[in-house]
């Protein structure tokens, strides 16, 4: 048998199996859309999705400039993507990053923050020594508007009930925040150099606020303002920035493979650290626009607040507010057959 | 076989994917669609809302918005605007209304739907490509880089490719599959092409490309005119055939007996 005879003899082979290739196509883009109906219909598509490959390979050689072909290559772009769906779990995809993953972030991040915390305490001092020094600065970080009440022996948060109710307040404050620590993150792109700014400009302007308003004898009603949602919300500066920075550094170091794919790895892994920010975000406006503004709550309260919803931020980190599955239910889950898998699960 | 702008992805089955990236042109267009839509849809929502929220018909916020005002009008109309792409991509696989009107989806390196996690990376940096103003950094790394991606694909491993259009298997090929059949597969779907356009084409193209076809196979041709052609036209010279304007075709018995020639050659009978 010559070679052409025994291409036209697999090409024929390859066409008769054309209903099997229809029901495959069929198959995956059912699945695509909804959830298989039992095993055997999962398994299937894994079946499909090999018969596909071979078959491809087959007419990319025989019958590389055809219909057919062009079929085969959708057919199998479409078994692919299905088949490598990851299955959608909300709850334990959320499970799982508050108990095991943002817990391993922190840890690989100890580092960064630890450096992000020192770079805003260091701007901290460094804005409070230059108001302090030189009282015109404060130009440079504060709205003339807050220069006027604070030379008028007034905080700008006095009565600010009376103007926005608690809830409006809480509302613009934690969506502020949220965009600040979210530029924090992302200005990491800048080699780590907009983190930095963001990091050294916000340390500058609370530094410089406290020494404008010590110097007229407002430092302490600041320090009552702030304490029940500042120590949170200050921690959390550091944590973005932290993130930031992990990403900056993959790009100035990179430690997995490329630039491109250090900078993908330290974005994905850091940014999970980003939603422990929101939600922490999320209480420290509650608390910004309910509790900090009132006059007649105790500076007592406003510390237990502080320090509670700040070693709740501890444990929320480390990921002790979740539990986790003993060694017996976990030898328990794993002896335990497996129910209907979803086909969408990765099957490599 | 793959050309130089594929993602070409390797699985398991050794048998490697390509998938056409998606340049900036396809980009823009689908953001310009998607921004549309996310502008009426604000719009209508706070247009509605600040109706219902000030009981007459004006738009405009309070002196002292309330509590009410921005759970009622303001952040569903925010939230509309800015978790758009985000929320829209997740339901959507890696797709939003103006992507699939553009013909391109999200995939990852990988080849496949991208997670929660990557959508949420890739749309958080859009604080990044957003600026200064109009997209530009977004813009600028798209026209910059090999697979047209702006810095929320990179930080999130994804680009935009193209949807493979859905491509009908070709019946007759499927069935007539005997290996003892004179016609390749490939040549078998260019006479199913050429029949199946038969109506659209003018007399002289339908003379043109049968006779070439035919002659090529030596099959018993009629060759009236245009005797010289002796090369089996390609795929395209078809498309180009029939996507030219023709007139009102007419069929002459001449036609008819090409047209019967060619099915005869496509069933594998002389």
């Amino acid at each position: 048998m010559s070679a052409t005879d025994r291409d036209r003899a697999l090409e024929a082979a390859l066409l008769r199996r054309a209903e099997h290739w229809k029901a495959a196509n069929a198959r995956a883009q059912r699945l695509a859309r909804e959830p298989a109906t039992d095993l055997a219909d999962a398994t299937k598509m894994s079946d499909d999705y090999r018969l596909l490959a071979h078959d491809l390979a087959r007419a990319r050689r025989l019958i590389p400039n055809t219909r057919t072909r062009e079929y085969l290559e959708a057919a199998y772009v479409r078994a692919h993507a299905t088949l490598y769906r990851k299955a959608w779990h909300p709850g334990r995809a959320l499970l799982t990053l508050f108990r095991d993953e943002i817990p391993a972030v922190v840890r690989w991040l100890t580092p960064h923050i630890i450096w992000a915390t020192t770079i805003f305490i260091v701007t901290v001092f460094a804005g409070y020594w230059m108001v302090h020094t030189y009282p015109d600065l404060i130009g440079l970080f504060a709205s003339p508007d807050l220069i006027a009440t604070v030379e008028r022996g007034q905080l700008w948060t006095e009565g600010i009930l009376n103007i926005v109710p608690s809830s409006v307040l809480s509302l613009q404050i934690l969506t502020n925040n949220i965009a600040v620590s979210l530029f924090a993150y992302c200005a990491g792109f800048v080699f780590g150099l907009g983190t930095l700014y963001i990091l050294g400009l916000n340390g500058l302007m609370l530094g410089a606020v406290f020494a404008f308003t010590s110097q007229h004898g407002l430092a302490a009603a600041l320090f009552r303002f702030i304490v029940a949602h500042g120590c949170v919300e200050i921690s959390v500066m550091c944590l973005s920035g932290a993130a930031g920075a992990a990403v900056g550094e993959a790009l100035i170091r990179p430690t997995h493979g490329d630039r491109m794919e250090s900078f993908r790895i330290a974005a994905l892994r850091s940014g999970k650290l980003l939603i422990a920010c929101a939600v922490l975000l999320v209480g420290s406006g509650v608390i910004e626009g309910y509790i900090s503004p009132r006059p007649l709550c105790p500076l007592w309260a406003r510390l237990a607040i502080g320090i509670g919803y700040w070693f709740l931020m501890i444990a929320l980190l480390r990921g002790w507010l979740f539990p986790r599955p003993t060694p017996a239910a976990t030898a328990a889950t794993s002896r335990t057959p497996p129910t209907t898998p979803s086909p969408t699960a990765p099957q490599a | 076989m793959h050309n130089a702008r594929d993602l070409v992805v390797d699985s398991v089955t050794g048998v490697d994917l390509a998938l056409p990236v998606a340049g900036p042109g396809a980009r823009s267009y689908a953001f310009l669609i998607d921004w549309v839509i996310r502008a009426i849809l604000f719009t209508a929502w706070y247009g509605l809302a600040a109706v219902i929220y000030n009981h007459r018909w004006t738009f405009i916020a309070p002196l002292s918005p309330d509590a009410k005002w921005f759970v009622i009008v303001v952040m569903p109309a925010a939230a509309m605007y800015f978790l758009y792409h985000f929320v829209l991509e997740i339901a959507m696989h890696g797709r939003t209304p103006g992507k699939r009107m553009a013909g391109v989806h999200i995939v990852t390196r990988e080849g496949g739907s991208p997670g929660v996690g990557a959508l949420l990376t890739r749309n958080v940096f859009r604080l990044v490509d957003g600026l200064p103003v109009l997209y530009g950094v977004g813009l600028i790394t798209t026209l910059a880089t090999r697979d047209h991606v702006r810095v929320g694909d990179m930080a999130a491993g994804t680009l935009l490719v193209y949807e493979r259009p859905d491509v009908l298997l070709p019946e007759p090929v499927a069935t007539n599959s005997l290996s003892q059949h004179p016609l390749r597969s490939s040549d078998a779907e260019i006479i199913t092409e050429l029949l199946q356009r038969w109506p659209q084409l003018d007399s002289d193209a339908r003379h043109r490309l049968a006779t070439a076809v035919l002659s090529r196979h030596d099959f018993n041709a009629t060759l009236e005119r245009h005797n010289s052609d002796a090369a089996a036209p390609p795929p395209h010279e078809l498309a180009s055939a029939t996507s030219q304007p023709s007139n009102t075709p007419t069929s002459s018995p001449t036609d008819a007996r090409l047209r019967a020639q060619l099915e005869r050659l496509l069933r594998g009978t002389q």
